[in-house]
């Protein structure tokens, strides 16, 4: 048994970290602009398309290792970012001012638009596609729990983006613009700061840690599908709200709350899946309104 | 005053509607033949197969100078994956489009809201891959042209007790697809018939769209069961497979003809060796028939043709067959002649029972250095 | 309201589409197009409740509406079954009032539900309540998955066919009217205020939770209204009918409607119903004559660039906050 609950415990580590990537995104988005970006998740689908695309462009050139995983992960993460921006100029900033409700409307039209347009191009098209092995897998037995790279390339890769997006926030000047504009974008925009570009920095940024996270899943479930963002979304999305939406390490420890949930509930009340994951869910936020660290807001007159 | 203007040109457009609707009337010099799949949405991957078989279906019927002299033509409609929107479709194919049958569609749920719009309208309908019994019982305008639920359950269950020698079992299904858990069902009473009650040592379900299966499948090894039974399509298996390898199950997996399509090992690549499923036809099989059809799906999608391209191509020829075999276009006509059905198509040889469920056998195949190998065939 | 003249209006659209219909211009395809529009108006209208009027944000709307269909089909199958033995005596009933009843029970559950999840989660705010609705929604489906006696994967099969035009039509227009008649009493005025502003709204003496619990629960009501009219129309009921992505199909049609305003969702569900089939015709029409190959698969495509341009060049959604005449607030409150 022992062996059994060390595997358990790598297994909600290895689907935490992907969800958290997600979710790190969908927070700072949400920080920023208080909009539920239901896009979010096809941005990492896009991502997962566009690694797919540079294996198969420059595998013939490189060959797969860690090499062609840099330039997927880097090409990813533009892929992503490229994918935010756009839908954030075309769909998002004419509504800034606006009630923020229809920008959740064009962002539901976003992620549909997406969806179906991946679905329905000859050139990609709803097949399954097999993901390639960049990287050789190997195996390692650690107190009886099997372990492959890619595990801890995920968990390593989550970590490394965690620590580098907090540092960017609070240690830079771009990351004090940004808490500016979280908190009060009037009062940032009368410091001098230029609101609108910090927004696209964001969407930047969340959008590259979707392509990111596009790529580890490719990598780690190795089957890709244009409709492969919607159930990862809504769990990120979730993530982040448990963690309390907005904040970054929140969302982090949101994600590897409800990967534990996901892997309680698939292990002991399988038939009713996601189940445990939405009661957690309603649990924390009755406990805690705001998530489990977000903070409370005053009402105001 | 403007929203009395929207509510006019609303109107105006469904008035359009009605009058485009009803001025579009096909001529009398072909037949018309509605074709229904989910070709957007989750599904979608399953729909365009489907809809590349009756597309070929028909053409090549076309080519061969239509039925009784008169050209075919297939309107194709997108269901979505969804009921409401399937309950929509037949009816526009029906009412609208005037079809003369209807083959179609893929998912036992959406085919149950199109059977009793058929049903009722006595318009024949054969569905290619909607394996729950109850799509038949609606009435008896309803056909299919794959197996039913209980049918490969209990074959994968006999194959994997008697034919690998296992002796404890473990399930691993999609608990949001009626298929998937259908086949589990059965094959879990099958097998604890066979091996005694508890050897089947696990009975895990996943959710719908997931592509973490390691919590269940870490639980399941851990009852260390001698085979694996994974009722799920293709894409989850070859996930499940590869995940179930990294942890250290060497077993054989065990599944039904979901499975068989050339995107298996694709994505599964080395981890699917060592299963088997059930299925309609071998490709290996020498028959002409299925011979010309892998190689003229091959050529003209540049894809093996997958299950659900097969029974496509498979419910399209019958119901193509029984217009001809009837001579005349009226649904009770159609109806009567596919009863009598006994074809020889790709899936093999095809004659319909009582419950308008078709009477073939099944074969076993193994994956094997990334072919699809005939093992053996079962009779029901 | 203009009872009076929405009453005229009401029955001169039900007579134009039943005349229509039996003239054999409106052919079962479009019956079928205008029963799912009126559906979906009384989804939208019902959600408007919550979300336009009462300020709130539920995004799980649609696991009312799978409350309603289980409950209500269940109760008719169940029926027709008990029905055909001879020791029941039941045949004096007619059916369509077994269905009507079954229709306003699974509502009243649905209800009972909004309330059960009202309470404790309506403490919550904007998108907290948001996610919590739609975790809401998500259990209840899970939960259906999960129970073989309504068939779980296999859906609620074998409904008798009762939703016609004519009734979907009558709940629909109750629907409106009663909603357009709370919105004007003084609960409606409560929930407006609590939109406006909830911690004002309390400090006047408007007790915030009781009127949102309740605006909940009529949302929740007439949403299963919907869904056990929806169950009745194709016969079946299953759970992948109700999740998130359903929720957010009726959403969808409050804001782009716009918010608070009754004949917006009215119009939008009319609009963008109508919308889908119209493209299903249009891209099938263009791959018929071009030969192009777009085929119908594009038709989301289209819809959601629509979607993003209608919500682009309307903000507010089509109507804004405003009403059609009919449907304005009697002139005593104004």
């Amino acid at each position: 048994m022992g062996s059994t609950l060390a595997q358990q415990i790598i297994n909600v580590l290895q689907l935490g970290s992907i969800y958290a990537l997600i979710a790190l995104g969908y927070t700072m988005v949400y920080g920023i602009v208080r909009l539920i970006n239901f896009a979010h998740g096809d941005f990492f689908m896009v991502g997962a398309y566009v690694a797919y695309a540079v294996f198969y462009a420059f595998n013939a050139y490189i060959g797969a290792g860690s090499p062609l995983a840099f330039l997927a992960l880097a090409i990813a993460m533009i892929g992503g970012a490229a994918i935010a921006m756009l839908s954030n100029q075309l769909a998002y900033k004419p509504l800034r001012y606006k009630p923020k409700l229809s920008s959740l409307v064009t962002a539901i039209g976003v992620s549909m638009f997406l969806e179906y347009f991946f679905s329905a191009f000859p050139l990609i098209g709803p097949s399954q596609r097999g993901f390639p092995e960049i990287l050789p897998k190997q195996m390692y037995t650690i107190f009886g729990a099997e372990i492959s790279n890619y595990v801890i390339l995920d968990l390593a890769v989550a970590a490394t983006l965690m620590v580098g997006l907090t540092f960017l926030i609070q240690k830079t000047s771009l990351g004090r613009a940004m808490r500016a504009v979280s908190q009060d974008k009037d009062a940032a925009k009368l410091m001098g700061i230029n609101v609108e570009s910090i927004i696209t920095a964001t969407f930047l940024i969340g959008g590259a840690f979707a392509g990111a996270a596009g790529l580890l899943a490719g990598l780690t479930y190795p089957r890709i599908q244009p409709y492969m963002g919607i159930l990862p979304g809504l769990k990120a999305f979730i993530a982040a709200v448990v963690g309390g939406i907005g904040n970054v390490p929140g969302a982090m420890l949101g994600a590897y709350i409800l990967a534990l949930a996901d892997n309680i509930n698939d292990t002991y009340i399988s038939q009713f899946s996601n189940l445990l994951a939405f009661l957690i869910l309603i649990a924390i936020l009755l406990i805690r309104p705001t998530g489990i660290l977000g903070e409370k807001t005053a009402d105001k007159i | 005053m403007k929203a009395y203007t929207k509510f006019v040109a609303i109107g105006a457009i469904a008035l359009g509607l009605g009058i485009g609707m009803a001025a579009c009337s096909s001529g009398p010099k072909e037949i018309v033949i509605g074709g229904v799949g989910p070709v957007t949405g989750e599904a979608a991957t399953f729909g365009v197969s489907t809809k590349n078989a009756y597309e070929m279906a028909i053409a090549e019927w076309n080519a061969n100078k239509g039925i009784n002299g008169k050209q075919l033509k297939l309107v194709f409609a997108d269901d979505k994956g969804d009921p409401t929107e399937g309950a929509t479709v037949y009816t526009k194919l029906i009412q609208q489009d005037k079809v003369v049958a209807i083959v179609g569609t893929v998912m036992s749920k959406v085919s149950l809201a199109g059977a009793p719009i058929c049903q009722s309208s006595g318009i024949p309908m054969i569905s290619p891959t909607s394996t729950n019994p109850k799509v038949t019982e609606v009435g008896d305008f309803i056909f299919r042209a794959c197996f039913i639920d209980p049918f490969q359950g209990t074959v994968g269950a006999q194959f994997a007790f008697n034919d690998l020698g296992a002796k404890k079992a473990a399930a691993l299904f999609d608990s949001g697809n009626d298929y998937a858990k259908g086949l589990s069902e059965f094959f879990k009473a099958k097998f604890e018939e066979l091996g005694g009650a508890g050897s089947v040592v696990a009975f895990e379900g996943h959710a719908s769209g997931t592509t973490d299966f390691k919590a269940q499948l870490t639980k399941i090894l851990a009852a260390k069961p001698d085979v694996l039974y994974v009722s799920d399509y293709y894409q989850d298996v070859a996930l499940i497979a590869k995940q179930a390898r990294e942890l250290g199950f060497k077993g054989p997996m065990v599944g039904g003809d979901g499975w068989d399509s050339p995107d298996l090992v694709k994505i599964g690549g080395a981890a699917v060796e060592n299963g088997f499923f059930t299925n309609h036809y071998s490709a290996e099989d020498t028959r002409p028939i299925v011979q010309d059809f892998v190689k003229k799906y091959t050529a003209k999608y540049g894809a093996a043709p997958d299950a659900l391209a097969t029974l496509g191509y498979d419910a399209m020829t019958l119901m193509l067959d029984a217009i001809k075999r009837a001579g005349k276009t009226d649904g009770k006509s159609i109806r009567d002649a596919l009863k009598a059905a006994d074809l020889a198509v790709v899936s093999g040889q095809v004659k319909f029972d009582a419950s308008r469920n078709p009477v073939k056998s099944a074969v076993i195949i193994e994956i094997k250095d990334g072919k699809q190998v005939y093992k053996t065939t079962v009779n029901p | 309201m203009n009872f009076p003249k929405f009453l005229v209006a009401s029955v001169a659209f039900y007579a134009i589409v039943q005349v229509l219909s039996m003239l054999g211009i409106f052919n079962g395809y479009m019956m079928i197009i205008i029963n799912k529009s009126l559906i979906y108006v009384i989804l939208a209208v019902s959600l408007n409740l919550i979300n336009g009027i009462t300020g709130q944000f539920s995004l799980g709307h649609m696991g009312f509406a799978a409350v309603g269909a289980y409950v209500s089909g269940t109760i008719t199958t169940l029926f027709f079954k008990l029905r055909a033995p001879r020791e029941f005596s039941l045949d004096a009933l007619p059916a369509e009032l077994v269905f009507f009843c079954a229709i306003v029970v699974g509502g009243l559950v649905a209800a009972f539900i909004g309330v059960l999840i009202g309470f404790p989660s309506l403490r919550l705010k904007g998108d907290y309540l948001a996610i919590v609705t739609l975790g809401f929604g998500e259990i209840i489906k899970s939960v259906i998955n999960g129970i073989d006696y309504v068939g779980g994967p296999r859906g609620l099969l074998g409904i008798a066919p009762f939703s016609n035009f004519t009734v979907i039509f009558i709940f629909a227009f109750l629907t409106i009217v009663i909603i357009r008649n709370v919105i004007e009493s003084s609960h409606g005025r409560a929930m407006l205020a609590i939109r406006e502003n909830e911690l004002a709204a309390d400090l006047a003496g408007v007790d915030s939770t009781r009127y949102k619990v309740t605006g909940f629960a009529m949302g929740a009501f007439f949403a299963g209204i919907a869904g056990g009219l929806l169950a009745h129309l194709i016969q079946m009921a299953h759970p992948t009918q109700y999740g998130f992505l359903a929720s957010a199909m009726v959403l969808i049609l409050v804001y782009a409607g716009g918010m608070g305003s009754l004949t917006g969702s009215i119009i939008a569900a009319f609009l963008l119903t109508f919308l889908t089939e119209a493209l299903r015709l249009g891209v099938d029409w263009v791959h018929e004559i071009t030969k192009l190959p777009i085929g119908t698969e594009w038709t989301m495509v289209i819809y959601a660039l629509l979607l993003i341009l209608i919500m682009l060049f309307k903000p507010d959604g089509l109507m804004g906050m405003r009403e059609a005449k009919i449907l304005q607030l009697g002139r005593k409150h104004a």
